[in-house]
């Protein structure tokens, strides 16, 4: 190694200076890199790519918040682009009036959380079965599982609509709780799948001292399994809630139901998005000339709103979020 | 992987392992009840028109295949919305594939600020569902602003057939939209591509390999599987968002109370037929990319068989000299 650096140090001058045109060498060897070292020219068109591929992932983002503060006459002033003249947060004020974003708020985090939480624990214990235990008929279950994944929803849609409204459950929470206590849940599957993952990279000795030690099934379970588990019960319990928040056909079909929209029915902040002009019309029509009609920036304001708690908690969580998929191996082998 | 020879199992290991199935029992219920049963179901459905009695509740009425005739011949959304799908899937997944892997190739790099750019790249999967993805559609804020667009639209629709023009240009107009349903793609790719030996890469670059031999000798066939399973992912995420229109061509016949073209039975049918494309889909996409095997792999193929012919033919010709020569010593033998 280090004779090579002296090398390299005694041969420079040398190299400079040796034959004509030599800068131009080098000049080549800074933008496109040799074989030591990478070019600066690759480098910057990496980062002008990476930057500009940014922007365009960011820019319905940020064409969403710019409009959602702009007023009328903002929006119909062709000299405004991108910076509204005034900070103006009655469009704000407008949408939420019309969501009722508190309540539908609380409804959005009982109708995503609760099936969550039920999801994790489900799914911990149907992977850790499938992980542990070598049960005949194994590979077959494995196989339905993941054909359960392929199956399009809309072919168990009716029967399970139909189902549901025979026990009764339709239209209320019950109609998310149930399935997902049957392991059902929103792309449960998958969930399943990383608990499986993980709990195979346990060590088989951990839970066989475990076992000498007097622990049962469950209890080497609960006690060694779990705790160890952390990473993908967090990676499960992020996912979870935000495939369960952004659902909004199935929440439409199965716990809205078509009435929706009145106080004692819940509704999720996406699925009055889905129907917010609807909604806001009558939401306006019944303040009496309070709100104004509606116009995008309203519309940009009401998406904003309905997205707004999903990117505070990534913000809050980013690494976990970002990290994931490397942390429960969902990619091994 | 290799065969194992499998040992048979003692009595209280595989007592021990009936233990499985408690642990997996309430997904077998959950399999059995609303996954398996509603499939019967909504066979069952789809061979009948049915008809919401308020006396009765629903009343069957056994049709046969008609349903499903009904969506060939008679339906007019169907197959048109059908068609447009499947041109729009068939574009979109490679478009979404290959984008995936070139930002992942990007940020598996030397660069600064990784942690910020993985932030960017994975906020849609956060943001990006139905209502939200409807509302920046329906804005215009689904394509990048300094492309034009119509321009584009109107130099396709010159020169291709209707329905692919009109789906190439539906790419360009929601491109944004098609990136953005590559965040967990990016991330799947670039978990694959941190577990690459990096000392594949020293070799080759030893062998005097450069980097775009190295991208396709090396990097490619590593992640191959990956790259299937994000191909499959793509689909099935693309032909159940909310976005899609034949999911909600789906729904409204669902619930449409006339009686000529509805009901459940008739959606059902639907539902089936579509799956069935789906399926398909799925299925070319996994030969596509499973089916074809590497050359050195082939080759090696190759050469055994020839090893095996020849091994055969030496042990042709040992069998006729030991033959050969058991006679002549019989005939020696008789001659004494």
């Amino acid at each position: 190694m280090q004779d090579a650096i002296q090398k390299k140090q005694v041969k420079r001058p040398k190299n400079r200076l040796s034959y004509k045109g030599a800068w131009k060498d080098r000049l080549r060897k800074f933008v496109f890199g040799s074989k030591e070292k990478e070019g600066a020219g690759k480098q910057v068109v990496v980062y002008i790519l990476l930057i500009s591929i940014g922007f365009v992932y960011l820019y319905p983002l940020l064409y969403m918040i710019s409009k959602s503060f702009m007023t009328v006459s903002d929006l119909l002033d062709s000299s405004v682009q991108w910076l509204p003249t005034t900070a103006y947060i009655d469009n704000y004020k407008n949408a939420a009036r019309a969501m009722n974003f508190w309540k539908t708020f609380r409804d959005s985090v009982i109708i995503a959380g609760i099936p969550t939480l039920i999801n994790v624990v489900v799914c911990a214990t149907v992977g850790y079965g499938f992980a542990r235990y070598n049960f005949p008929g194994k590979n077959i279950l494995m196989g339905l599982l993941i054909f359960s994944f392929i199956i399009p929803p809309q072919i168990t849609m009716m029967p399970t609509y139909v189902f549901y409204t025979d026990l009764g459950i339709i239209d209320s929470l019950k109609a998310f709780i149930i399935p997902s206590i049957l392991g059902q849940g929103l792309k449960a599957q998958i969930f399943i799948l990383i608990f499986w993952q993980f709990f195979r990279q346990v060590p088989q000795a951990l839970i066989e001292a475990a076992k000498i030690d007097g622990a049962g099934h469950f209890k080497s379970f609960a006690r060694i399994s779990i705790p160890s588990a952390a990473p993908a019960i967090l990676v499960v319990f992020l996912f979870s809630i935000v495939w369960y928040w952004n659902e909004s056909y199935l929440t439409q079909l199965y716990v809205v139901g078509a009435t929706g929209g009145s106080e004692s029915t819940l509704s999720t902040l996406v699925v009055s998005l889905k129907t917010f002009e609807a909604t806001y019309s009558t939401a306006a029509s019944q303040s009496g000339g309070q709100m104004i009609s509606i116009n995008e920036n309203i519309k940009m304001a009401g998406t904003m709103l309905s997205i707004l708690p999903l990117l505070i908690m990534y913000f809050i969580l980013q690494r976990q979020f970002v990290e994931s998929v490397d942390r429960t191996g969902i990619t091994g082998e | 992987m290799k065969k194992q020879k499998k040992a048979k199992l003692g009595r209280l290991k595989r007592r021990e392992n009936m233990m499985g199935y408690v642990f997996i029992l309430p997904w077998l219920l959950g399999l059995l009840g609303l996954v398996i049963y509603p499939l019967f179901e909504s066979f069952k459905y789809s061979l009948n028109r049915i008809i919401m009695n308020p006396l009765l509740g629903r009343v069957m009425e056994f049709k046969g295949l008609d349903n499903y005739r009904n969506i060939f011949l008679e339906d007019p959304d169907f197959l048109v919305q059908l068609q447009g799908y499947l041109v729009q899937t068939i574009l979109a997944v490679p478009v979404i594939v290959a984008f995936a892997l070139i930002i992942s190739i990007l940020l598996n790099g030397k660069i600064r600020l990784k942690g910020f750019f993985r932030l960017i790249f994975f906020l849609p999967v956060i943001i990006a569902s139905g209502p939200v993805m409807t509302q920046l559609m329906d804005q215009g804020a689904a394509s990048i602003p300094m492309m034009d667009v119509t321009t584009i639209t109107s130099i396709l629709q010159e020169h291709l057939p209707k329905v692919i023009a009109t789906a190439v240009s539906s790419v360009f107009s929601n491109i944004i939209m098609l990136l953005w349903y590559s965040g967990v793609q990016i991330l799947i790719f670039l978990a694959a591509l941190q577990k690459i030996d990096s000392s594949l890469y020293e070799a080759a670059k030893i062998d005097g390999g450069s980097g775009w031999e190295c991208f396709w000798k090396i990097t490619i066939p590593t992640i191959k599987p990956m790259i299937l399973l994000n191909a499959v992912y793509t689909i099935i995420f693309m032909s159940n968002t909310d976005t899609n229109s034949i999911i909600n061509l789906i729904s409204t016949r669902m619930f449409s109370t006339s009686a000529s073209a509805g009901g459940y039975g008739y959606a059902s049918a639907m539902a089936w037929c579509y799956s069935l494309v789906v399926v398909i889909l799925v299925v070319i996409m996994a030969l596509l990319l499973v089916g074809r095997k590497d050359i050195y792999e082939r080759r090696a193929k190759k050469y055994r068989k020839e090893q095996k012919k020849q091994e055969k033919l030496a042990k042709k010709f040992r069998r006729r000299g030991e033959r050969n020569a058991r006679r002549n010593t019989k005939k020696a033998s008789k001659a004494a």
